[in-house]
C-alpha cells in the first residue's frame, strides 16, 4: 500500500526526523490558512499516487497566502495519470544548499533491508542507479542489530564533509531504519534530504510503501488507506478478497493462482488477443468470490469475452462452477464466456455447468484461442 | 532417488489441526508420506485421525518421533514464529506453505536458519512431491507420475498445469519443487538445479519463473555448467511495470525484472525457452 507524501511525512516527523513545518489541505481556503501561518513563499503539491507530479502541473510555487489559494484551486480536482487530486500539501519553499537521497528498500538478493544514499539527490534515483550506479552507496542492514551508529555515520560522510551535518544525517538514517520495522514498510525514502544555507539538514519529501501483509498487525497504518486514490474496480476486488489489476484489452480473465493468471494473459496475447485484466480468485475459492469476480469483470465495457481458467488444487472445480451458474442467473451475461476447468472435482463441475447450459473445455490453449476469437466478434 | 524428500522422510506437520493443515495432512498420509507428528499448541496428547500423535511444541515432537522434515500450515501472522521453532527444534528441512508472511519477518528468519544450517522451502509455496514416494505440501498427487524430469517453480497452479502436460504426455517426474512467489525465499532455483544435477534419477529439468527480481538470470548462469538439459518458462510477459501481479515477488521494477530480459538470459544459457506451457513436452523431447 502506498502512503501519500503527507502521511509519510507525518510518520517520519513522529519518529523525530527534522523537516519543515507543513500541512495538508483539502480546499483552497485551507491552503490559504496554512500558507498565511507559514508566511513567505510556499510550495503547493498534489497528493496522488503517481510519479511526475511536477511535470503534470501538480506542484506550484506560491508567493503569499492568496497565491497559495489560487495554486490550490488549480491543483485540487485536476487529474494526474488518471487519478483525481483530492488533497494538496502546503509547505514552505525551502532554501536549498544541497540535495541528497536516502532510502531503504527490502532487497531480494541480500534478503535484508538495504540502505542506499547518494549525493545526487532530488532527481529520479532509479535513473541514477541505472546510469551512474557508482554514485549510490549501499549497506545491507542486519535485522538482528538494526542500523548501527558507525554504519550510519560512515554512509553520512559520503554525503557531507561537515561533522555536524554528517551526524545529523546519520541520526536521520537510523530513525528511517527504525521506522521501516515499526510500520512494516517495504520502502521508505527521503528524496531530497537537503541542507539549508544555514547548514541545517532536513527531509523535504518522503515516500513510504507499506507491505500489504503487515496491515493486519498495524491497524493505525491500514486506516491511512485512501480508497479514492485507487481504481474503483480494484478497491471492489480487494474488498471481495480477490487480486485484480485492470488492463486495456478485451478478454476478461478469471484464473486461480497468480502464476497461472499471468500465463493465461500471456497466452491470450500469444494467440493475438489482449487481456482486459489480471484476476486471481485465490486458493480456497467459494461461489461468492466467483460471483464478485464476474461482476467486476463485466463492469468493464471493453470486455468482449470472458475466459475462465481453473486448475483445481485447493480450489474445487464444483465451487467455481456453482459460482458461475449463480452469478449468471442473477445477472445474465451480455458477452460470451469460455470455461476451461480441470483438476479437483472436475467431473462434478462439468455436470453442474452442462446442466446450466454451459460447456467446459479441459485444454488451456483451446480455451484461450476460442476466447480470443469470440472477443473479435467471431463465433469460434 | 529424488531431491530433498524421499522414503526416509519423517514428517512433522505444524498446524495439523487447522482447516488447511488437517485437509492436506490426510492427503499426504493417503499419498504414502510418513507423517510422524503434528504440532498444535494446547492439543498435545491428542491423536490426529487416530494415528498421528499431536504435540504442544516442535521440541517435544522431535524428541519423541525423530521427525526430520517439517511442513507449516499456520496463519501468516504466526508463520515466521513456526519457522523459528522448527529450526530451533533441529529440523533440517522446513517447508512453509503459508502465504502472506510480512517480508520483514523473513529478513529475521533467514539469518536464524543459516546459523542452524536448516533449509527452508518457501514460504508461499505448494511444497514438493516425489511422485510415488513422498509428498510434502499441497501439490495434487493425482496429476503427477514417477519419472525422470525434475520440476522447479516459483508458482503454484501454473506448476500443476505444466506437471499435467508432462504426465498426460508420458513424461513422469523425479521431484517437483515449488520454491514460492515471495521476494525473500529460503531455497532458490540454483539450490534446486544443483540438487537435480546431482540426482541420479533426474535426466532433465523444467524451471518455471516469473517477473520480478533476477533469480532466473542467476539460475541461467548456473545452468551453463550443468550436464543435464533444462527448459524454462517465464510468466508475466503481458504484466505492466510497477504493478504487483498477485505474488508479492511478481512486480517489475527495473528492466532486469521483465519477462523478456529473463527469457533472453535463459536462451543465452542454452535453456529451451517455452513460449507457452504446451511447449514443455516438445522442447524436452528435443533434448532427451
Amino acid at each position: 500500500m502506498n502512503l501519500h507524501e503527507y502521511q509519510a511525512r507525518e510518520i517520519l516527523k513522529r519518529a523525530g526526523v527534522p523537516m519543515p513545518d507543513a500541512a495538508v489541505a483539502a480546499t483552497p481556503d485551507e491552503a490559504r490558512t496554512t500558507a498565511a501561518r507559514l508566511g513567505g513563499k510556499v510550495v503547493v503539491k498534489a497528493q496522488v499516487h503517481a510519479g511526475g507530479r511536477g511535470k503534470a502541473g501538480g506542484v506550484k510555487l506560491a508567493d503569499g497566502a492568496d497565491a497559495a489559494k489560487a495554486a490550490a484551486s488549480a491543483i485540487l480536482g485536476m487529474t494526474i495519470k488518471g487519478l483525481t487530486v483530492h488533497k494538496v500539501l502546503v509547505a514552505p519553499a525551502a532554501e536549498i544548499a544541497s540535495e541528497s537521497y536516502v532510502g531503504i528498500v527490502v532487497d531480494r538478493a541480500s534478503q535484508r533491508p538495504v540502505l542506499m544514499v547518494s549525493a545526487a539527490g532530488g532527481i529520479d534515483i532509479e535513473e541514477v542507479a541505472a546510469k551512474t550506479p557508482e554514485k549510490i552507496h549501499r549497506l545491507a542492514i542486519d535485522p538482528r542489530y538494526g542500523l548501527l551508529a558507525h554504519q550510519a555515520l560512515g554512509l553520512a560522510f559520503m554525503l557531507y564533509r561537515d561533522l555536524a551535518q554528517a551526524r545529523a544525517a546519520a541520526d536521520i538514517m537510523q530513525k528511517l531504519a527504525t521506522t521501516v520495522y515499526a510500520v512494516g514498510a517495504s520502502l521508505a525514502e527521503i528524496n531530497p534530504l537537503i541542507t539549508t544555507p544555514a547548514g541545517a539538514v532536513l527531509a523535504l519529501d518522503a515516500k513510504i510503501v507499506i507491505d500489504d501483509n503487515e496491515l493486519d498487525r498495524h491497524p493505525e497504518i491500514a486506516a491511512l488507506r485512501d480508497a479514492s486514490a485507487e481504481d474503483p474496480s480494484e478497491v471492489q476486488a480487494r474488498e471481495a478478497g480477490l487480486t485484480f489489476i485492470k488492463l486495456d484489452g478485451n478478454v476478461g480473465c478469471c484464473v486461480n493462482g497468480a502464476g497461472l493468471a499471468m500465463a493465461t494473459m500471456d497466452l491470450v496475447k500469444y494467440y493475438g488477443g489482449q487481456p482486459a485484466n489480471f484476476l486471481d480468485i485465490g486458493g480456497s475459492s467459494n461461489p461468492q468470490k466467483v460471483m464478485s469476480a464476474l461482476r467486476i469483470i463485466t463492469a468493464d465495457p471493453k470486455v468482449k469475452a470472458i475466459l475462465f481458467n481453473i486448475f483445481g488444487g485447493i480450489t474445487r472445480g464444483d465451487d467455481v462452477a456453482n459460482g458461475i451458474v449463480e452469478a449468471t442467473r442473477q445477472v445474465p451475461l451480455k458477452v460470451p464466456m469460455v470455461i476451461r476447468l480441470t483438476g479437483t472435482n472436475e467431473k462434478e463441475a462439468v455436470q453442474i455447468l452442462t446442466k446450466a447450459g454451459y460447456s467446459a473445455l479441459t485444454d488451456m490453449d483451446e480455451a484461450v484461442q476460442r476466447a480470443v476469437a469470440l472477443a473479435r466478434g467471431k463465433s469460434a | 532417488m529424488s531431491i530433498f524428500i524421499g522414503q526416509d522422510t519423517r514428517l512433522l506437520v505444524q498446524g495439523v489441526t487447522g482447516r488447511d493443515g488437517s485437509f492436506h495432512t490426510k492427503q499426504m498420509i493417503a499419498y504414502g508420506t510418513r507423517v510422524v507428528a503434528g504440532v498444535t499448541p494446547g492439543k498435545g496428547g491428542q491423536l490426529f485421525e487416530g494415528v498421528v500423535p499431536v504435540f504442544n511444541t516442535v521440541a517435544d515432537a522431535v524428541a519423541e518421533t525423530k521427525a526430520n522434515v517439517a511442513v507449516i500450515y499456520v496463519p501468516a501472522a504466526v508463520a515466521a514464529s513456526a519457522i523459528f521453532e522448527a529450526a530451533e527444534g533441529g529440523i533440517p528441512l522446513i517447508v512453509c506453505i503459508t502465504e502472506g508472511i510480512p517480508v520483514l519477518d523473513m529478513t529475521r528468519v533467514i539469518p536464524f536458519l543459516k546459523e542452524r544450517g536448516a533449509r527452508l522451502i518457501g514460504p508461499n509455496c505448494p511444497g514438493l512431491i516425489s511422485p510415488g514416494r513422498s509428498k510434502v505440501g499441497i501439490i495434487p498427487g493425482n496429476i503427477c507420475a514417477p519419472g525422470k524430469v525434475g520440476v522447479v517453480s516459483r508458482s503454484g497452479t501454473l506448476t500443476y498445469e505444466i506437471i499435467h502436460q508432462l504426465t498426460t504426455q508420458g513424461l513422469g517426474q523425479s521431484t517437483c519443487v515449488g520454491i514460492g512467489g515471495d521476494p525473500i525465499i529460503g531455497t532458490t532455483f540454483i539450490h534446486c538445479l544443483a540438487a537435480f544435477e546431482a540426482d541420479a534419477d533426474t535426466e532433465a529439468v523444467v524451471m518455471i519463473g516469473e517477473i520480478g527480481g533476477t533469480d532466473e538470470q542467476q539460475a541461467a548462469e548456473y545452468v551453463k555448467q550443468m550436464s543435464k538439459p533444462v527448459v524454462g518458462f517465464i510468466a508475466g510477459q503481458t504484466a505492466p511495470p510497477g504493478r504487483r501481479m498477485g505474488h508479492a515477488g511478481a512486480i517489475i521494477s527495473g528492466a532486469s525484472g521483465t519477462a523478456q530480459d529473463k527469457m533472453d538470459a535463459l536462451a543465452r544459457a542454452g535453456i529451451g525457452v517455452m513460449r507457452r506451457p504446451a511447449d514443455v513436452v516438445p522442447l524436452l523431447q528435443e533434448r532427451l
